[in-house]
């Protein structure tokens, strides 16, 4: 074995900190690499330079390029030494060194010896460097030996070549898929993990195509895999499959699900749960599926390796959210588990437990609770407030032990996010259980008497000044407001003298109260708090008589700014005082979305084909600016709205393209983003040529073609249509990509001089209803609808037919449906064109054993407005 | 329904809207098939590194990988993963750990992991440690024989897919690295039998 790498001091016992590496310093040891230019190399000693060297790495500590090129080289030079303890060190130490590619060619041919020795080890370790260092030129030249390590008779090597297959595939997809061949020989391998990393590698080369994959798994499910791993992702590819095949089968028996049930009899743990897992996934899951799966799980909870009762109770609790009562017959299991000494498994078992209890048991439970909510983390206790909000609203008759809970638990110490959770609770509850409004009210007062978060003290006086004036009597609420005045600190007494005057405008019984308290914040020390007492006293018209207060003050305390403050912020960043006051209705209301910026980590893109490059910024700014810099376009007014990208191509097509929708008021902009990815070819005088002949609505205008479309450098070209003014139009597109294509020299990068004209065409385009409305972020929607009056509502309800559940009616980007629901409102609020306000509520339900039935209630500033919404949901 | 209106729902005062919980797998390996390993740390009984192995580019720099170990470690100290290996739910992640004497074991897997994957995985790290330590499990002994502990992490996981799981195989592939090829053949087998038998008696001790 390896000696120690520092001499032991005979009195080392005494000293509590010994460490051979005690003292260690970076200079010393690159000192020391010296020794492997030794013409007479000592191994052992090299070794230990290797190790220190890999310690300085592990700690932390960083070379400089000079230093890192330095070692390298030296390192390289140990190649020379038969001894194979040093080469493992050395192999392991060029991984860390991570050399750039002028540098790997120093080592190639070393390596690529290696690859090819008699020795085992050799060949499997060289594999795994050279495939971690190299770039594609290289691999072609190592693929031969690639290809035979592949099918190798020692289960190192293949599963080394197999492993850093599933790493290149990744960088050289093209070249990795002509191992089909071996790797579907090695999955047949008889050792246990050759097995599973060829299984790995072969499904992630077929995963694009779907009958592969469903062949793959049905003749691999008829044997059995040798190594549970390998079970393990045939599990996962099984599950996938049937996900995949869902819609095809909707009666009848669900293929490959014997083969799940069967894995469920495994005598490996991690192939039992895995399986009882995927069961527990399934879409749509039938009791009758579900009870092998939970029988298995059950008996996990009560092992006594936490692990697994970790695994156990973390499914049960998923599964609770959409089938409670096959998780009922667990609950004896469960409730043991609250005790648990890993808080984790106490906490996911009390969830599960108030996802499944029912009403009786609630009071028992709460009990329990109370015990253990003294003993864990915030983190936990976040969990549990969440899971008593959802139980509060399933059983809204137990709201007062349940309130008693939260307002307990409110006055207890905890941080911030604790805090704000129990808050967020109280305030759901209040919103959604009139009963429990006064009461939540109230224990929320209590809580701001000696709260030390400023944010939830003005949140909470926020939601006082909306909720406080509409009940039985207001007037007790204002000692609870008014003392904030005296003892908080600025931003806080600032949010009280809202309130009050929310009070002030909403009671007039309350008003002369109100005023008095308000002209003493006159002398408040800090600004904010005086204009504030300031403004409200003059709009409620505290110096004369009690008035009435107008609509236009409660619209101005109550109603919500309709601009996204990033947008404000912007333009008043922008404004230049001058003779014009800053217009407010010139802020844009468009809510910006975060461009999807690659997100993903360099080197990740596929190279070449594949992934289209980003287009321009999708950014509103950006769309105004461009479009505005073209002068065809300049006179088409003030944008209303641009679409998302639209993609007309498939995916990994010659030429990428996709358009965004630009609305204005009387016209709309199509702008093609173009993207060649034919490196050997240059387009030049790109257009679309649009056909309107199902768009009757529209006139072709104007177009801008693209001079010059190289490889791989996006650009645009754009049509524009004239439309009636201020009317939704609708209609469908053609259209078809003409350019004309020059031959590109890869070599010398230039084209050639004559080119020939071609077309490609692309898919169709459609115009909506929807390109017609603008999202609008509301802060407050409940206030917003309320202020918008049943003028011009129009009501209605829908049948939407069969679905399996709430979550597949209510289309995905609302918010999550918690999949058990019965019900579920969506609200939406948007500006349609001509700058009419429009709110929506979506009611959903389920209406019977599976009909979902939506109830649909808009209301806008104009009659025809609202109807229009209702005709394209009616024809959607 | 083909209404745009969908996604720009609007939510009153109080609530937040969930922002989308990202599921980044390791570096170059795909989510959703093959089980995948962030990384593998050995800790001793303050918290510092004795060895750490990182697979996954999410803590993209040294200081974020100090601030998760503190992190881990201050979360975990106090729990008895003794006798068995425990598990925790940490920063979407779930980590598997185990201690022994002043050294502490970890490995970390996506959210979504088989968490009997991960366990069979330290398991491995382990009981490897053991063999390769001879049943001395300790910092100092891991610090003298750092080597062996390197190559052992590098025989387990390679960029985050597991290559080997059995503690025997891991400690054999290691161990068999240190006999000096210079010697005779005769006497390496006898020398590798020697090693193999103190290793059993070392194990049978244990016990």
């Amino acid at each position: 074995m390896a000696q120690p790498l520092v001499k032991k001091d005979d009195d080392r016992d005494e000293e509590a900190d010994y460490s051979p590496f005690l003292g260690i310093e970076k200079g010393a040891v690159l000192q020391e690499a010296r020794v492997f230019n030794d013409p007479q190399l000592d191994p052992r000693r090299c070794s230990q330079v290797i190790t220190k060297l890999l310690y300085l790495l592990n700690q932390g500590e960083s070379f400089t390029k000079v230093e890192a090129t330095e070692v390298f080289f030296s390192v390289t030079k140990l190649f020379q030494s038969k001894d194979i303890g040093l080469r493992r060190m050395v192999y392991v130490m060029i991984k860390e060194l991570s050399p750039s590619a002028d540098e790997v060619i120093i080592v190639t041919s070393s390596l690529m010896k290696d690859m090819t020795s008699k020795t085992d080890m050799y060949r499997a370790n060289a594999i795994r460097v050279l495939c971690r260092i190299t770039d594609g030129t290289l691999l072609t030249q190592i693929e031969r030996y690639l290809k035979q390590a592949i099918v190798d008779k020692n289960p190192v090597v293949a599963s080394a070549a197999l492993v850093s297959g599933i790493h290149l595939l990744q960088t050289n997809p093209e070249i990795v898929k002509r191992w089909s061949n071996e790797v579907q020989e090695a999955v047949q391998s008889r050792a246990a993990l050759v097995q599973f990393h060829a299984l790995a590698l072969l499904h992630q080369i077929r995963q694009n195509d779907r009958l592969a994959v469903n062949k793959l798994v049905s003749s691999l499910t008829r044997g059995s895999a040798r190594s549970p791993l390998a079970q393990c992702l045939l599990i996962r590819y099984t599950s996938q499959v049937i996900r995949e095949s869902a819609n095809n089968t909707q009666t009848g028996d669900r293929p490959f699900y014997d083969f799940l049930e069967g894995c469920l009899r495994h005598k490996a743990e991690m192939v039992i749960f895995e399986a009882a897992r995927a069961i527990t996934e399934l879409n749509g899951v039938t009791s009758r599926e579900l009870t092998p799966a939970i029988t298995v799980l059950q008996l996990f909870l009560s092992s006594s390796k936490p692990v697994l009762r970790f695994a156990a109770v973390r499914t049960l609790n998923k599964v609770a959210m959409t089938h409670p009562t096959a998780v009922t017959n667990c609950n004896i299991d469960m409730e043991s588990l609250i005790s648990d000494q890993n808080r984790s498994i106490a906490t996911l078992a009390i969830t599960t437990l108030l996802k499944t209890g029912n009403e009786s048991s609630v009071d028992r439970l709460m009990k329990q609770i109370t015990n253990f909510m003294s003993d864990i983390a915030d983190e936990f206790k976040i969990v549990v407030v969440e899971a008593i909000r959802s139980l509060c609203l399933k059983f809204p008759l137990k709201h007062r032990s349940l309130m008693n809970f939260l307002s307990n638990i409110l006055r207890e110490e905890g941080g911030f996010e604790y805090k704000k959770a129990i808050v967020d609770s109280i305030v759901i509850l209040i919103r959604d259980i009139p009963e429990a409004k006064e009461t939540g009210l109230f224990h929320l007062c209590e809580f701001i008497e000696d709260c030390e978060f400023t944010y939830l003290s003005t949140q909470i006086l926020h939601f006082l000044g909306i909720e406080g004036p509409k009940t039985s009597d207001p007037s007790k609420y204002i000692r609870y407001i008014y003392n904030r005045v005296h003892l908080e600190n600025a931003t806080v007494r600032a949010g009280a003298v809202s309130t009050l005057a929310k009070f002030g405008a909403m009671v007039d019984g309350l008003k002369p109260r109100i005023f008095v308290l308000l002209r003493r914040c006159l002398f408040d020390t800090d600004d904010e708090v005086r204009d504030r007492a300031t403004l409200y006293l003059n709009t409620l018209g505290g110096d004369g008589a009690v008035v009435e207060t107008g609509a236009d003050v409660k619209e101005f305390l109550f109603g919500s700014l309709d601009i996204p403050l990033v947008n404000l912020e912007n333009s008043l960043k922008n404004y230049e005082a001058s003779e014009k006051p800053f217009d407010i209705n010139s802020v844009p209301k468009e809510v910006k979305t975060q461009p999807l910026t690659e997100k993903k980590a360099p080197g990740k893109k596929p190279t070449g084909l594949g992934a289209p490059p980003p287009g321009p910024p999708s950014t509103v700014d950006a769309y105004e600016k461009l479009l505005s810099s073209i002068p065809q376009f300049a006179n088409f007014g003030k944008l209303f709205k641009s679409s998302a990208p639209v993609e007309l191509t498939e995916a990994e097509t010659e030429y990428a393209v996709n358009v965004v929708k630009h609305i204005f008021d009387g016209h709309v902009v199509f702008q093609y983003n173009c993207t060649n990815t034919v490196p050997e070819q240059l387009l030049e005088n790109v257009t679309v040529i649009v056909d309107a002949s199902e768009a009757e609505e529209f006139a072709e205008v104007a177009s801008k073609p693209l001079r010059s479309l190289p490889y791989d450098s996006p650009g645009q070209t754009f049509v524009a249509f004239e439309k009636p003014d201020g009317v939704p139009a609708v209609g469908k597109f053609s259209n078809m990509l003409r350019f004309i294509v020059k031959e590109v020299d890869p070599s010398t990068g230039e084209a050639e001089e004559d080119g020939v004209e071609d077309e490609y065409q692309l898919e169709d385009l459609e115009v909506v209803a929807a390109d017609y409305i603008l999202k609008v972020g509301v802060s407050n929607f409940r206030n917003a609808w309320e202020s918008m009056g049943t003028d011009f509502e129009r009501v209605d309800e829908y049948g939407l037919g069969p679905r399996d559940s709430l979550a597949e009616a209510v289309n995905a980007g609302t918010e999550a449906v918690p999949p058990n629901s019965r019900s579920h409102t969506c609200l939406l609020s948007g500006v349609y064109i001509g700058n009419v306000k429009v709110l929506v509520r979506l009611q959903f339900g389920l209406d019977g054993p599976k009909d979902v039935a939506m109830k649909l209630a808009v209301r806008s500033e104009d009659e025809i407005v609202s109807d229009a919404i209702h005709e394209i949901v009616a024809s959607g | 329904m083909s209404m745009d209106l969908d996604d720009c729902l609007a939510l009153p005062g109080f609530f937040s809207v969930n922002g989308s919980k990202s599921t980044e797998d390791c570096n170059d390996v795909n989510e959703d098939s093959c089980p995948c390993i962030k990384n593998i740390l050995l800790l001793d009984s303050e918290g510092n590194r004795v060895a750490v192995k990182y697979y996954s580019d999410e803590w993209p720099t040294n200081s974020a990988k100090e601030a998760f170990e503190k992190a881990l470690f201050s979360k975990t100290q106090k729990t008895n993963a003794r006798t068995e290996a425990e598990i925790a739910m940490f920063e979407n992640h779930i980590i598997v750990y185990k201690f022994v004497q002043d050294l502490h074991f970890f490995v970390t897997g996506a959210e979504g992991e088989n968490e009997l994957i991960l366990v069979i995985v330290l398991q491995g790290f382990f009981d490897a440690v053991g063999l390769l330590l001879r049943g001395n499990v300790d910092k100092k002994e891991a610090l003298e024989n750092l080597d062996l502990i390197l190559l052992c992490l590098d025989e387990i996981v390679d960029g985050g897919v597991i290559l080997e799981t059995d503690a025997n195989a891991i400690a054999g592939k290691v161990a068999s690295h240190s006999v000096d090829a210079a010697a005779p053949l005769s006497e390496q087998t006898i020398s590798q039998a020697l090693a193999t038998a103190r290793e059993h008696l070392a194990r049978s001790l244990l016990k």
